[in-house]
């Protein structure tokens, strides 16, 4: 499903060249679950960007579902996140103005799915989640952990093939660790 | 996405942020709002001016001494004088068959004056039709009489201002002022007229044109006004007066001839221009209104980076968010464009009861124009902030850098 090969990312800094990936290289089968782990700055954020198609590697090739992705255009790298991706970001990254069902309802409707079908499916797994009662409620009405819920709704809604977590507990205080059932859910993992 | 969505999105966006939005909405509805009042302004002029020489008879000829060159060149070297209208040049015109009448108009001004009144008045010296030609009512009395325009009748008919001054609260009629060294009889008072072509009507006194000839001791006319017979009869009579006259000029035509038609074309243009220049003046805070959207945009995506990065981790391609933006500044300037076009239209309405006289009305072109321009400069200057949204990378959009 995701192969990386020789991947490396430079980065600038001044006149010196950093690198946040070298020669990296990895395989991932469907329905595989894989996690990362690493310490502060070794480039596992890097890493998920470039799976996930936000970055681009400086060397190395990509192929995902058997297709070299490594220099598509933005359009089209834009279209498979679309389709094929789900993102749990580290800080969530919810909309404060729009409520937990329009946040979840967001990458239904950039796929332009029709009305109906989008609330449907957002009341779907705003129930799947336990969290229908907050579905009318804006992110800062929310605690940590069913902020966590919904960034995980959102990332699911769409059914993507590959879902990308990057440090979701990482935001949350200990109480709030053991409150997420989202992840647990999705991975099958505690 | 679909098209419904991006509306719905934007209109959340712009509801998000009240007093952004509210701001940019008063912006552009100022902008409008004063294209429209200030062409309502120039149309309203417009249709006051022209429609005051329209009141005066839209076949109306008027013959003046001299020929005005309207076409350049230098003035002929052996000066060409012109000769003087005359009353007979007058009677002349009515051979034509294109002319229903004519009035000789002499004009001057002299002291008038009853028991110790005086006052200085524009007399004017015609014939009984200057009355039907100018569309003179009378308040009392009547104009002066159908007599041989050779003859100087010692009577005379008073401005509306003129007997107010002289009179007062006593009656005019059958009195004699003096007017200048001779003393003429009260036959009539006209209505209050107001200012026509130039001169006030109530500040007059009229006088048979040959009393008016022998008070100012001058043979000549200051003008003929003639009437013709219909509209479609109007070029005929103008062709008729200048052959007519030449004819009776040794063959040169030394007179100007305007019609009614051509002077109220010309101001008509006048004004046409002046409202022109005034939507333009207007149409500049248009684009002012247009940068404060740019501005205010080019802030509100350094403030919503992280929702545009957000957008784009999400799947939405560049030419996606560069719609979303600029269906901010679409919608922002199109309810700001028609809430100024009613504001304007409220405030041509509380001018058209403040002044009723005033035809204050703003043309079609101007509102249209105004929304059209108000709205475009909305969206070209939309354009910059939403390009910048678009090309935002998204990692570093999304960690806020």
């Amino acid at each position: 499903m995701i192969r990386l090969q020789a991947i490396e990312r430079r980065f600038a800094v001044g006149d010196e060249a950093v690198y946040a990936l070298n020669g990296v290289s990895l395989n991932v089968e469907k329905g595989e679950y894989l996690s990362i782990m690493g310490p502060s700055g070794s480039g596992k954020s890097t890493l998920l960007h470039i799976i996930g198609l936000l970055d681009r590697p400086t060397a190395g090739q990509y192929w995902l579902a058997g297709k070299d992705v490594t220099g598509l255009a933005d359009e089209e790298r834009a279209q498979i996140r679309r389709e094929k991706i789900g993102f749990v970001f580290q800080l969530f990254h919810l909309v404060p103005r729009l409520t937990a069902a329009g946040n979840v309802e967001l990458p239904l409707t950039l796929a332009g799915l029709p009305r109906e079908e989008r609330e449907e499916r957002v009341r779907e797994i705003l129930a799947a989640y336990g969290l229908s009662a907050r579905a009318r409620h804006v992110p800062s009405q929310l605690s940590g952990g069913e902020r966590q819920r919904v960034a995980i709704a959102r990332a699911t809604v769409t059914r993507p093939e590959i879902l990308l977590a990057d440090e979701p507990t990482g935001n949350l205080d200990r109480g709030s660790g053991r409150e997420v059932t989202g992840i647990d859910r999705v991975f099958g993992h505690p | 996405m679909r098209g419904a969505d991006v509306l719905r999105y934007s209109v959340h966006a712009l509801k998000g942020y009240p007093v952004r939005s509210v701001l940019m909405l008063v912006a552009m509805a100022i902008g409008v709002a004063a294209v429209v009042l200030l062409t309502a302004l120039g149309e309203g002029a417009r249709r006051y001016v022209t429609g005051q020489f329209a009141s005066l008879g839209s076949h109306l000829l008027v013959i003046l001494p001299g020929r005005s060159e309207t076409t350049g060149g230098h003035p002929p070297i052996l000066g060409e004088t012109p000769r003087d209208l005359t009353l007979d040049d007058a009677f002349a015109l009515l051979r034509s068959m294109h002319i229903r009448r004519v009035a000789p108009v002499v004009l001057g001004s002299a002291p008038a004056s009853w028991r110790r009144r005086e006052r200085e008045a524009s007399v004017i010296g015609s014939t009984a039709d200057f009355q039907r030609i100018r569309y003179l009512k009378l308040a009392q009395g009547h104009f002066l009489p159908e007599i041989d325009p050779r003859k100087a009748a010692a009577v005379c008919v008073l401005g509306a201002t003129v007997r107010a001054e002289l009179f007062g609260p006593e009656a005019a009629l059958g009195q004699w002022v003096r007017l200048g060294d001779r003393r003429f009889r009260v036959i009539g008072v006209l209505a209050p007229q107001g200012v026509s072509i130039g001169l006030d009507l109530d500040e007059v006194v009229i006088v048979p044109v040959a009393s008016a000839q022998a008070l100012f001791d001058s043979p000549s006319l200051f003008r003929i006004l003639a009437e013709a017979r219909s509209r479609e009869d109007l070029s005929g009579a103008v062709a008729a007066s200048r052959e007519i006259i030449r004819d009776r000029h040794e063959g040169e035509e030394d007179v100007t001839v305007i019609t009614q038609d051509a002077v109220i074309g010309t101001l008509d243009r006048i004004f046409r221009a002046l409202t022109l220049t005034v939507a333009g003046i207007a149409g500049v805070s248009l684009v002012v209104a247009g940068i404060l959207i740019m501005n205010v945009m080019l802030v509100a995506i350094s403030e919503s980076r992280e929702e545009i990065g957000l957008l784009k981790a999400l799947g939405a391609a560049s030419g996606k968010i560069q719609l979303l933006f600029l269906a901010e500044a679409g919608l922002l300037s199109l309810t700001g464009a028609l809430l100024g076009a009613g504001l304007g239209l409220i405030g041509v309405w509380i001018g058209r009861q403040l002044y009723p006289a005033l035809p204050l009305a703003p043309p079609a072109w101007a509102m249209a124009g105004a929304l059209a321009v108000g709205v475009g400069a909305g969206i070209l200057f939309g354009v910059l902030p939403a390009r910048r949204a678009a090309r935002l990378d998204p990692i570093q959009a999304l960690s806020g850098r």
